[in-house]
């Protein structure tokens, strides 16, 4: 980047410098022996053009919108558009979560973002024994495909983007909305939205999984292969750091982790027979922005250069958006405080901020009282409000990469790129993702338990908590709940078995259970399933009994 | 105090998959010399009464964050009872709200451990709990 000459008088002025740094810290101490990043990487005192001398400026920059993307995935960013404010919401019944989204739309959201509870997550309907006292409770109750157009009554599928948390049943929510869609009228190749569809991560870090890793990534390369077909504009996969962050994982392991699952995906629908160009260009990627600001914009960027040079060289994807690492992210629910919890507000500023200087497409910005329960109408409002401030008040969506050429932001770059890469190799070697769930598992408990000793020794603060701590008072309105919704949504599903032709329903799950010990695409048959209003714990049953199901391996 | 170590259970009652918190839990009572067996996800009230029995823990520690808790701990605790093992120490940690942990603690729950908790007061709590418990310790309290 800098001439050689110059380089050289500016190493020698550095010297100089750090013999005057020497004699001032001998002096006065500084706060702390050293400085590092969440991540373990150290942090000098000051970056210079030295720190950053071997870059070059076309080859690990370059343009926004071209290759390698470190600067951003469009050539203007949010000069043209800002990113889209979606607010992951749900819970209770679809009336319930159908009325928090029409809220959220009014108040200037842009995208809508369905919170299923675990139950549907896992593929169990709302009667069945193990859902007990789960219904409805950390998102919406979605049986079958009645309650699907209730969710999303009023609301016009072709103008809305709508992301799914999703995965282990992901092609069947994904039927169901499809079939929603039909009956609204709108043909699928107007359908915008994104399918979480991350199993892996599942198994690493998240948990709902129900079978094995083979059929579980059969599903989704059928995914793959039926979208590229019929739902072209739909994000297939969200392949997502979010929940490895949260399990305790650093910033680089998250970018590693989340790539290397990556790769295993692109490489499975590669070896199911499918052309990378054709489906490459619908992955999109989540990730945590965490409190470590320059790390998670230097993380954002490393990513984006990292996934355009595997797909590039390692793949020989050809067209440029087979390249693009696109990107929702979400503010970390891991670092709010049940504690003083108006803090949390800043907290997320501050992390969303990160995340818009790293050139996210999407954002979601926590509530202040996550650390308690769900969020209320009030709290979700003022999280939305915080991204518009965000997007349109402070300036920082003026320009392409503000930070682009910062010595310590560049240098971080490389460094987290670098590691990253380290730990791709080492995963490669093990077998690839699949392989490497236990290794990466235990990677992210060590780092979890790390960051807890930090906090308990005082090395690392946390307001609230090791400082500055307070009486304080709880907020009130606390998000409860109706207990009273298991109750409404069995009753809806009895009557719904009841009214139902159950020929048909036996028909199109024996069809399924045929399909499902072939090669044969599942899409097709689950939107038959769904329309014929079999349920999703129907449908997932008929898959366990062909599929299996998965067994943890305790990593402790 | 038992001379042998205190045996702990740690549970992921429900269906939710956060099991970052029982995880540094786990590890902290080992580095504190405790015995730690960690069941997993996704176990039910029964599951987790048979291996408290099975593993001969005096202490059960209970992670959740879906909000279930107020039926699955419970039925942790009346689980235990039924089968005469009422003097394991059940505590449980998560996303729980305020008003809910009289009932718990009623219903059986020795302590709630919420967000923001350290490691040293989980451990100082289950000595202390299981040092009034079991005064002879583990092996001498007449079940196996």
């Amino acid at each position: 980047m800098f001439e050689k000459e110059k380089l050289e008088s500016i190493r020698a002025a550095t010297r100089e410098y750090q013999e005057r740094l020497e004699a001032q810290v001998k002096k006065r101490p500084e706060r702390q022996a050293s400085f590092a990043t969440d991540s373990g990487i150290e942090i000098k005192t000051l970056y210079t053009p030295e720190d950053i001398a071997d870059l070059d400026y076309e080859r690990d920059l370059g343009f926004p919108g071209s290759y390698p993307f470190t600067r951003g995935v469009q050539p203007n960013m949010y000069r043209g558009r800002l990113w889209t404010m979606r607010q992951y919401a749900g819970f209770g019944t679809a009336e319930e979560t159908n009325a928090r989204f029409r809220y959220l739309l009014e108040q200037g959201q842009t995208g809508l973002s369905v919170a299923f509870d675990l139950p549907t997550q896992i593929g169990y309907d709302s009667d069945h024994p193990l859902a007990r006292g789960e219904v409805g409770k950390v998102g919406v109750a979605i049986d079958s495909l009645e309650d699907m157009e209730t969710l999303f009554e009023g609301i016009p599928l072709d103008k809305v983007s709508t992301s799914m948390t999703i995965n282990s049943p992901a092609a069947i929510l994904l039927a169901m909305y499809i079939a929603v869609a039909e009956k609204q009228g709108v043909t699928p190749d107007k359908l915008n939205g994104t399918i979480q569809n991350d199993i892996l991560k599942e198994y690493i870090a998240r948990g709902t999984y129900i079978f094995p890793p083979g059929p579980s990534m059969r599903l989704i390369t059928d995914i793959f292969a039926y979208c590229s077909k019929n739902v072209p504009s739909w994000n297939t996969i969200s392949i997502s750091g979010y929940h490895i962050r949260e399990a305790g994982s650093t910033a680089v392991q998250e970018v590693a982790f989340t790539l290397a699952d990556g790769i295993a995906y692109v490489q499975a629908a590669i070896d199911a027979g499918l052309n990378v160009d054709d489906f490459a260009p619908r992955l999109s990627f989540f990730f945590n922005a965490h409190l470590n600001f320059f790390e998670e914009i230097a993380k954002f960027r490393a990513a984006r250069r990292l996934w355009a040079k595997i797909m590039k060289e390692r793949f020989g994807a050809k067209n440029p958006r087979s390249w693009m690492l696109r990107f929702h992210t979400q503010t970390a629910g891991c670092s709010l405080t049940a504690q003083q919890p108006m803090v949390n507000i800043m907290r997320t500023a501050f992390e969303a901020l990160s995340a818009v200087l790293g050139g996210t497409q999407s954002l979601h910005t926590n509530s202040y009282d996550e650390a308690l329960a769900l969020p209320s109408d009030e709290s979700v409002l003022i999280a939305l409000r915080t991204q518009q401030v965000i997007g349109y008040e402070i300036g920082v969506t003026d320009t392409v990469d503000p930070l682009g050429g910062s010595y310590y932001i560049e240098s971080l770059t490389n460094e987290i790129e670098e590691k990253a890469m380290a730990y791709i190799k080492k995963i490669d070697e093990l077998g690839g993702a699949p392989e490497a769930i236990e290794f990466m598992q235990k990677e992210i408990k060590d780092s979890a338990y790390r960051y807890q000793m930090d906090i308990e020794s005082g090395k690392k603060v946390v307001i609230g908590i090791n400082k500055f701590q307070m009486e304080y008072e709880k907020p009130k309105n606390l998000l409860k709940v109706d207990p009273a919704v298991a109750e409404r949504q069995t009753a809806k599903l009895r009557a719904l078995k009841a009214r139902r032709d159950n020929q048909k329903v036996k028909k199109v799950l024996s069809n399924l259970r045929e399909a499902a010990s072939t090669k044969e695409n599942l899409m097709p048959l689950f939107i038959d399933a769904v329309k014929a209003y079999a349920t999703l714990g129907e449908i997932c049953d008929t898959l366990r009994e062909v599929f299996g199901e998965y067994r943890q391996q305790i990593v402790f | 105090m038992s001379e042998r170590p205190i045996r702990v259970l740690v549970a992921k009652p429900g269906l939710d998959g956060h099991d970052r918190g029982a995880k540094v839990i786990a590890q902290a009572l080992r580095d504190a010399g405790m015995e730690v067996i960690y069941t997993g996800l996704r176990q039910t009230p029964e599951q987790i009464v048979e291996a408290a029995l099975q593993e001969d823990v005096q202490v059960v520690g209970l992670s959740i964050l879906s909000g279930a808790h107020m039926h699955l701990f419970p039925a942790v605790v009346e689980g235990l009872r039924a089968q005469g093992a009422d003097d394991i120490l059940v505590v449980g940690g998560g996303i729980i709200p305020d008003e809910d942990i009289p009932l718990l603690k009623e219903a059986g729950i020795a302590e709630i451990f919420g967000p923001g908790t350290p490691t040293t007061e989980i451990i100082r709590f289950i000595r202390e709990e299981v040092a009034k418990r079991f005064p002879k310790g583990r092996e001498n309290d007449g079940k196996d």
